[in-house]
């Protein structure tokens, strides 16, 4: 089952925290993923390999440099299985307030 | 294409069907209208032809033109938004969509880029096409839709 591979690449922070770099600065190179990430090449290196896996992240070679996309699908599908049905506005109205409330913290 | 942070993503799905009838579903537009949400394209999908997406009321969304087809396998679109000025000042994007056989499935890739501007029209889309590929995987897979409007 695909699922179990996406939760399973999920699982991790630091695949979670490759991910989130990738959303800030899509198609990066290896080496502009390990600069700002407190990891070894080698470390990202095997996390970059399930997240391949999982198809959560697809890369594209351009030259001689493979750069490194966060794949939104797998996600989104997981979303709409679960989410998608109950009224998403409110959902995200509710994520908005607790941002709001979390940020006006001291 | 230019490599500018931001500007350019990629999608990827798999999908249980052949290369010909996920080429069919990209290219019919019947068949396009009822995964992306009513949208209506028009175009004849050959090499140099124009090629246009109206809004379900109507409205024209976005323009451009085919620069390369090769089917089953690889389309390639010239992309402008045409319906919200600040997305359409930056201009063409290209909309590359790859087909490939993959066991028992199909591996589509979209990878959709912008040379110029902030990358406006590339975020503007981002949130659009994860929907439109799963929506696409499960008419094809399963018959039915996953969502039958866009949120």
């Amino acid at each position: 089952m695909h699922d179990d591979a996406v939760f399973r690449a999920l699982a991790d922070p630091s695949r979670r925290r490759l991910l989130d770099s990738l959303h800030r600065s899509n198609g990066q190179t290896l080496t502009a993923l390990c600069h700002g990430l407190d990891m070894t090449r080698q470390a990202v290196t095997k996390h970059l390999g399930i997240l391949e896996q999982a198809n959560l992240v697809a890369t594209r070679r351009e030259g001689r440099e493979k750069l490194h996309f966060i794949n939104p699908v797998p996600i989104n599908e997981i979303a709409e299985r679960w989410i998608g049905k109950f009224q998403r506005r409110q959902l995200s109205a509710l994520s908005a307030l607790k941002k709001t409330l979390e940020e006006k913290r001291p | 294409m230019t490599t500018t942070p931001g500007s350019s993503y990629v999608y990827v799905t798999y999908i249980r069907t052949t290369q010909e009838r996920l080429w069919d579903a990209l290219t019919t537009p019947e068949f396009i209208r009822q995964y992306w949400f009513g949208v209506t394209i028009t175009s004849d999908f050959r090499k140099g032809s124009p090629w246009k997406l109206e809004l379900p009321d109507g409205t024209l969304g976005d323009s451009g033109q085919i620069l390369e087809s090769d089917p089953p396998r690889r389309l390639v679109i010239k992309w402008r938004n045409e319906w919200k000025p600040e997305l359409k000042d930056e201009g063409y994007s290209r909309c590359v969509m790859e087909l490939e056989p993959s066991g028992e499935a199909v591996k589509l890739t979209i990878t959709h880029g912008i040379e110029s501007g902030q990358g406006k029209f590339i975020e503007a889309v981002s949130g659009g096409w994860p929907k439109v590929l799963s929506n696409l995987k499960s008419l094809l897979e399963s018959g039915k839709l996953a969502l039958t409007a866009a949120y």
